[in-house]
């Protein structure tokens, strides 16, 4: 299985993302220039987050025009897997990978700390295994970060059991103390209806191991080389 | 040569923490009462074409595909005729 990080100009979380597929996971990894165009050799592609072109404008409305988008919604259309974290997620978004927009925290703060979130849906390549309902304690670092959709909109996020991540307290708890943010129903985490693209604010490359504080995030990128094996038969 | 200025607003019902700030502030400076303020953008084009009609349809088209998210936002300009 092979894991792509994508770079735009303006990215800052590649290295950390390449860091633990490479020695944590134990997989082959590669930088992709947000030029390229081929992505014929990899299994699952990550946008990682930091400020892509500046975040003029509107977080990620610039990467959308980026080549390499095209090709990664041709890819995720094949059923290749997508995870955008936190920049990457707002990219998915904008580039309607994913349904809804991005607005600027309510406290109108960047917010740099760990949060908890609960896992809602453990049945996705991405958290295959977590337990239903497991807590998960991972670093935010955003400015916007305030998920939001229409009303119909979060009627089907929530009937095609699309969340995937929510916002909770320390035991737990989804209710708007627990909310860092702002975000539409606690929202931290979506993924598409098909079930392959991933987008999520809270950083798992940065909570991967027990030296960082937490490494509750490790699982996801475990979760997906054991969902990749399985179908590869590898 | 045409010059296009384009506003670009947060929708009614997305809440605006902003403007809500800066109501505050002005509350502040005595002016009382504000029913409402809310904040935009002002994007300003000056456009390679003297046709009012096709300058109209460029600059739709860019508010669509790239100046505003209509998920959150709308977005409104004005065309005229500039030096």
């Amino acid at each position: 299985m092979r894991f792509g990080v994508v770079v735009f100009p303006g990215s800052n979380c590649h290295q950390d993302c390449f860091y633990v597929i490479e020695n944590v996971l134990n997989q082959p990894v590669e930088y992709i220039w947000h030029k390229s165009r081929d992505l014929d050799s990899f299994d699952c592609i990550i946008l990682p987050g930091g400020f892509s072109y500046g975040d003029y404008l509107r977080t990620g409305a610039i990467a959308k025009f980026s080549p390499i988008m095209r090709q990664i919604s041709h890819f995720a259309q094949r059923g290749g897997l997508v995870i955008g974290i936190c920049n990457g997620f707002q990219i998915l978004l904008e580039v309607r990978l994913l349904p809804g927009a991005m607005l600027k925290n309510k406290n109108l703060h960047f917010i740099c700390k760990y949060v908890y979130v609960k896992t809602k849906n453990n049945k996705t390549p991405f958290t295959n295994l977590y337990r239903k309902n497991e807590i998960l304690k991972m670093p935010i670092a955003h400015n916007e970060g305030n998920y939001y959709i229409d009303r119909d909109g979060l009627k089907k996020l929530k009937k095609n059991r699309q969340i995937v991540f929510s916002y909770c307290s320390q035991d737990g708890d989804v209710n708007k103390k627990s909310n860092p943010n702002g975000a539409l129903a606690n929202i931290a985490g979506i993924i598409n209806k098909k079930g392959n693209v991933l987008g999520m604010m809270p950083h798992p490359e940065r909570s991967s191991e027990e030296i960082l504080g937490s490494k509750n995030g490790f699982l996801i990128f475990k979760s997906i080389a054991k969902w990749l094996r399985h179908r590869k038969n590898i | 040569m045409l010059k296009a200025e384009i506003y670009i607003t947060l929708k009614k019902t997305i809440s605006d923490p902003q403007g809500l700030t800066i109501k505050h502030a002005l509350e502040s400076l005595g002016y009382k009462g504000l029913q409402e303020v809310r904040i935009g953008k002002l994007v300003t084009i000056r456009l390679n074409t003297g046709d009012k009609k096709e300058a109209k349809k460029q600059v739709d088209e860019m508010c669509q595909k790239l100046l505003a998210n209509p998920i959150i936002e709308n977005y409104s300009f004005k065309i005229e005729e500039v030096k």
